[in-house]
């Protein structure tokens, strides 16, 4: 589904991705994880055609995605801080960026779960963190693209809300969608992830499952591997 | 491009700038009509505030809407729109709802006074079609500036600058050529001089129209001569047109370029 190859990308001085090779086939939720600043967001931002790389190519279903859009229609992504049009509406952004899409989005049955109803009326630059972060879950997962790309979608959320995150991350899987998921949260990632691709000074350092990484790494449970994988970074 | 459009025209339609700027029109309209009793007095006057304050609210406005809309221009990027639809759709929202500001605020009152009895009427419109144009131009300078620059102050520092040197600095210098190299012919290097800044260029082009150039004493012949033949207004028109377009696939290639 996507296949990148040689990717590099740097800023100014700032070297942040020197050569990605990645190839993602499968069906399933990938979690990106790496320390920061190791090109998490860069990378999913060069997928989305934000960020233009300075080298390699990135395909999607087989298709070079460079100075394209229409690839976008099937991608549905989650910024990592969501950073809205302050003057409008929460009712008046769904709106818009389903008018933008040329979809109608299942947005209903989105507001009720987080219980977003008493906002539609509110400016979007008034509402808290987390509810904020309820509106970009709902403009994301309305859709119902074949690929969704979260971006630290955990960052605010209260535990109920986590909880409705959680299932309706596995209802999109089980639909046979591809999930890409960065995280800071271990537990998170332990829970969700099929797959795991580490990301450590600009390259692909380890992809695999969890059990593959803890034989690889030889620590008795997830996070301890992690730990093991960013410290040797260090070494 | 035009989904864009719409959004970035209905946001500033309800902002409260726009209303601002276009109630200065309407005031600046009705109290010079007052005041003058005239209609082509009162457009002798309005150019002089048109040729220096539209580009001035044209590139505050330009950066300022840019940075402004950076959440919005985000959030644009990561679904399915081409991103040259996204920068030149904004870019239209903004240029149209302050050229609509103009020739509302403007129109209004010389529609009330009588505009379309009077005489006057050409050298109006050419006033409006001018103004329109300066707002184009320096519109897109600002959106060329803003994508050039992550930093706020910095953006808005070399927009002022931009207006500064077109509006006031431009002029000093071409002066002082013309003083320093007195001896010369300088028919062609001064109708050249004043076809690369086209706030000169919008100036002159009224000035010839109002048939007041004789002012501008030998150089207003050389103009009159130049910009009085059908070849000479439309290289003007042209010169304007190319000062809208040129920035315009500026922002084209560097929106296809940038990082966000």
């Amino acid at each position: 589904m996507i296949h990148i190859e040689n990717l590099y990308k740097s800023f100014g001085k700032n070297k942040v991705l020197e050569g990605i090779d990645l190839s993602i086939s499968e069906k399933g939720i990938f979690a990106i994880l790496g320390p920061n600043g190791s090109g998490k967001t860069t990378l999913i931002k060069s997928i989305l055609g934000m960020v233009i790389p300075d080298n390699g190519t990135i395909s999607i279903n087989g298709n070079s995605i460079k100075n394209k859009w229409n690839y976008r229609n099937e991608i549905d992504y989650l910024p990592q801080i969501a950073n809205f049009p302050a003057n409008l509406t929460v009712q008046e952004l769904i709106k818009m960026i389903k008018d933008l899409r040329n979809l109608r989005g299942e947005d209903q049955q989105l507001i009720d779960l987080f219980k977003l109803s008493p906002f539609l009326n509110k400016k979007l630059s008034n509402l808290s963190g987390g509810t904020k972060q309820k509106v970009n879950l709902l403009l994301t997962l309305m859709f119902d693209s074949p690929l969704i790309i979260l971006d630290e979608p955990t960052t605010g959320l209260d535990p109920i809300a986590l909880l409705h995150l959680k299932k309706l991350i596995l209802q999109e899987k089980a639909k046979g969608k591809t999930i890409l998921i960065t995280s800071h949260i271990m537990s998170f990632v332990e829970e969700m992830a099929d797959q795991i691709v580490f990301l450590l000074e600009g390259k692909v350092y380890f992809k695999g499952d969890i059990t593959a990484l803890l034989t690889q790494t030889d620590e008795p449970n997830f996070e301890h591997a992690i730990a093991n994988l960013l410290t040797k970074q260090n070494v | 491009m035009f989904k864009i459009l719409k959004y970035s025209f209905f946001d500033l339609v309800r902002s409260r700038w726009s209303y601002v700027y276009l109630f200065f029109y309407l005031a600046l309209g009705f109290v010079l009509l007052f005041l003058n009793n005239d209609l082509s007095k009162a457009v002798i006057t309005l150019m002089n505030v048109i040729i220096i304050l539209v580009p001035l609210i044209g590139t505050i406005f330009g950066v300022m809407y840019y940075y402004d809309s950076k959440e919005f221009t985000e959030l644009l990027l990561a679904q399915p729109i081409k991103r040259a639809d996204i920068f030149l759709g904004q870019y239209l929202g903004v240029a149209i709802s302050l050229s609509l500001s103009l020739l509302i605020g403007l129109g209004l009152p010389f529609i009330l006074y009588g505009l379309f009895q009077s005489t006057a009427i050409w050298d109006f419109v050419l006033l409006l079609v001018t103004g329109t144009f300066l707002t184009l131009i320096f519109t897109a300078l600002a959106f060329n500036i803003a994508l050039y620059n992550e930093n706020k102050i910095k953006g808005f520092s070399y927009a002022i600058l931009l207006w500064l040197f077109m509006a006031v600095i431009y002029d000093g210098l071409f002066l002082m050529s013309l003083i320093l190299l007195e001896e010369y012919p300088l028919d062609t290097f001064s109708i050249g001089a004043t076809l690369f800044n086209p706030i000169d260029l919008s100036r002159i082009l009224i000035l010839l129209k109002l048939d007041i150039s004789a002012l501008l004493g030998y150089t207003g012949a050389v103009f009159q001569k130049f910009f009085g033949t059908g070849l000479g207004f439309s290289m003007a028109l042209s010169a304007l047109v190319l000062w809208v377009v040129l920035p315009l696939l500026n922002i084209y290639r560097k929106s296809r370029k940038k990082d966000f």
